[in-house]
């Protein structure tokens, strides 16, 4: 009979090999289902997986994934401090618009004047735009003992109606023709966040990586990475250690909200260009994902968000080369998360041949 | 090396390829805001697309991607399409027009067509429906299909196409009952089942008991069959299944000589930027079928209105006609110029909601 054993301590290989074989299985199995739907399986895995890589067209995809993975790793760096100590910043949607919608307020202020004095304030506005849009389930669970949870979920939705308003009101194009949108960042130099846009080279896309050397440091090198990682695996241990815990909640909080708003900025200010009503495409949700792919670690993060991106991009061109439906590259996304939360099992558990007791 | 050049000199060494080694097929690429089974707006998109292969057989091929983020996903997917040898792009959401503009500056060669957009180039057509015909006919029947003088409507975004549709389909209500009243709400999507839905009931409990929508899913039909006495009408799509009650009738967008005619121009080297923007009587506007739900009388009466938009005999803003705030936009017999409908946005008289700011 197959049992499951706990281990005394998480396999050190296991989390490693994890998230290999999480992304094999997806392979195989979405292979299995590309077939399904009547397509060479090797096929369509080369055009998703490989083909934005290495084909014909790979100086244009290569950029792209740089565009696409950004924000994905900025947003994911800043949630897997939380997700680590155990608070669960589900709204790093919400904090991406209101830091994109301040940064780009302050950046539409200053026009058409031009300043190098501009996008780094439009910078500081949008980390700040993000971490007061954080601070709120932060301070509502540290005061009122609220749940973190839903009340970050729920600012979602009131980011996109502000979003919606500021698109048709304060924002609004003057010469927009009555129609929707703010001006456009990305033609204007001062503020956008180009640094040379045929190479995929944003400031987000720096920041990004700063990020992730940061993080690296702290959870690894400093003693906040240590409370960090105690708070998750054992409170009471923390509590004891001096750690408290309402303050991480909100340094926590603060970090996620701050790149969440970050990476809005950038991304108004550069890729996407203008505050839209339909400017977030899901980012904030996705980036949970990338979070956990990257097992929580910020190299792995770096790699997930890479993968993710991969998928993306790989997708559209399966969907136009190949004629696959946008539901199965969804689908196959889905299947990354969960086959990697189910071999994690192995991480924690061993898989032993139970014999029958005498 | 910019990526202009990069990109256009990419573009030429395909176009030579193409050229040589498959003269006669020629690609058109679509890209969809929504998935192609919406029911509603892509599904028409997707339709057309569809007569397009059938009509042109081996001579044409097709490629599309569904549900395509407005942004910087759909300049990607855009120049994707360019780079794999699409020699004409149909984009269909109003949001992709910077993204469509900025790709065809990179793809001289390549043929672009964006609907209802207002920015054109040597290389940009744009086009779009004259949905407010339809519109009228809408209004006509709802006004008098009302018990309670309370119309919903469903609208999506505030921008000239959805506020011109409004004001036809209130205009024309007005005319046959002086006593109805809009009540309206506005989505902020194009397609989103849930939230369309939630809005629909909430119009129910408000007391409406007729229902337009300028949103793509059948989820307000579906809510106005469980609440057993609404009317609605289809929209983009025929949405027939829900006939004859709650949907009485529709605006279908048929695409599909469009797109024919123009994929044919650039098979035949014709193709130029121009504007389209065709109402009921070159077909590209449809009137769903109104089921014997709708009175005898009053069904006759919409017919001949169709007839009359059909033939122009009657535009659909014909003065008299005030401004919201009370002052003239058309004098009496007057009809309204293009211009001016295609950047609508103002309400006319009577309805009482504001455009969001």
């Amino acid at each position: 009979m197959i049992k499951l054993e706990k281990r005394p301590q998480p396999s050190k290989r296991w989390t490693f090999a994890t998230p290999i074989v999480a992304v094999l299985l997806t392979m195989f199995f979405g292979g299995v289902l590309f077939a399904a739907l009547g397509q060479d399986p090797l096929v369509t895995i080369r055009t998703i997986f490989f083909d934005p890589l290495f084909s014909e067209f790979a100086w244009f995809y290569r950029p792209q994934l740089l565009i696409k993975g950004a924000p994905l790793v900025l947003i994911a760096i800043g949630l897997s401090f939380g997700f680590r100590a155990g608070i669960w910043n589900i709204g790093a949607e919400g904090q991406y618009i209101v830091g994109a919608i301040c940064g780009a307020a302050v950046g539409l202020a200053f026009y058409p004047m031009e300043s190098f004095i501009i996008l780094p304030l439009m910078v500081v506005a949008g980390a700040l735009g993000g971490l007061l849009w954080a601070m709120i389930p932060g301070l509502l669970r540290v005061k009122f003992g609220t749940n973190e949870i839903l009340v970050s979920l729920m600012l979602v939705y009131v980011a996109e109606q502000l979003l919606a308003s500021m698109a048709l009101g304060a924002l609004r194009n003057p010469e927009g023709m009555g129609f929707p949108g703010s001006r456009n960042l990305a033609q204007y130099p001062s503020a956008t966040s180009w640094i040379n846009q045929s190479a995929g080279m944003h400031w987000g896309v720096v920041t990004a990586l700063i990020a992730v050397i940061f993080a690296y440091i702290a959870l690894s090198r400093h003693i906040f990475g240590f409370n960090v990682r105690l708070s998750g695996q054992s409170p009471r241990a923390a509590r004891f250690a001096g750690v408290n815990p309402g303050r991480l909640i909100l340094i926590c909080m603060g970090i996620s909200g701050t790149l969440a708003g970050l990476a809005g900025l950038f991304e108004v200010a550069g890729p996407a260009g203008q505050v839209s009503i339909d400017f977030n495409v899901g980012y904030g949700f996705t980036a949970i994902i990338v979070a956990f792919l990257g097992r929580l670690h910020p190299v792995g993060i770096l790699l997930a968000g890479g993968l993710m991106a991969l998928t993306y991009i790989g997708g559209e061109i399966a969907q136009s080369n190949l004629g696959l439906p946008i539901a199965a590259i969804q689908i196959l996304q889905g299947m990354l998360l969960f086959f990697l939360l189910a071999v994690d099992v192995l991480t924690n558990y061993r898989i032993t041949l139970a014999r029958k007791a005498h | 090396m910019t990526t202009k050049t990069l990109l256009a000199s990419a573009a030429l060494a395909l176009g030579l390829a193409t050229g040589a080694t498959a003269q006669d097929t020629t690609t058109v690429g679509f890209v969809y805001v929504g998935p192609i089974g919406d029911g509603g707006w892509t599904y028409e998109h997707n339709k057309a697309r569809l007569a397009v292969e059938e009509h042109f057989g081996d001579a044409v091929e097709t490629v599309f991607v569904e549900s395509v983020p407005e942004g910087p996903d759909a300049e990607r997917v855009m120049t994707q399409m360019a780079l794999q040898g699409a020699d004409l792009i149909f984009t269909t959401s109003f949001g992709y027009m910077d993204a469509t503009i900025n790709v065809a500056a990179q793809f001289p060669d390549v043929k672009f067509e964006h609907a209802t957009g207002y920015k054109r180039a040597d290389n940009v057509s744009t086009y779009s429906a004259r949905f407010y015909e339809g519109r009228a006919v809408q209004g006509h029947i709802a006004g008098q299909m009302t018990e309670s003088n309370i119309i919903g409507y469903i609208a999506s975004y505030p921008i000239p196409e959805v506020i011109r549709g409004i004001n036809a389909a209130y205009l024309h209500a007005q005319e046959v009952n002086p006593d109805v009243e809009f009540r309206i709400i506005w989505a902020y999507t194009w397609f989103d089942p849930a939230k369309e839905a939630e809005a629909a009931n909430v119009l129910i409990e408000q007391g409406a008991d007729v229902i337009l929508q300028h949103t793509d899913s059948t989820a307000p039909q579906a809510a106005a069959q469980a609440a057993g006495n609404v009317v609605t009408f289809g929209q983009a799509s025929d949405m027939a299944e829900f006939a004859p009650f709650p949907r009485v009738s529709s605006i279908i967008d048929d695409w599909a000589p469009y797109y024919i005619a123009r994929t044919q121009a650039v098979i035949d080297g014709t193709w130029e930027s121009m504007d389209t923007w065709d109402g009921i009587g070159p077909g590209m506007v449809g009137i769903g079928e109104i089921t014997d739900a709708v009175p005898a009388d009053i069904k006759a009466s919409a017919e001949d209105l169709i007839e009359r938009l059909r033939t122009g005999e009657y535009h659909a803003f014909t003065g008299p006609i005030n401004r919201q705030d009370g002052s003239v936009w058309l004098a009496d017999g007057e009809i309204a110029d293009d211009g001016t409908l295609a950047g609508m946005n103002f309400y006319v008289e009577g309805i009482t909601a504001e455009i969001p700011q």
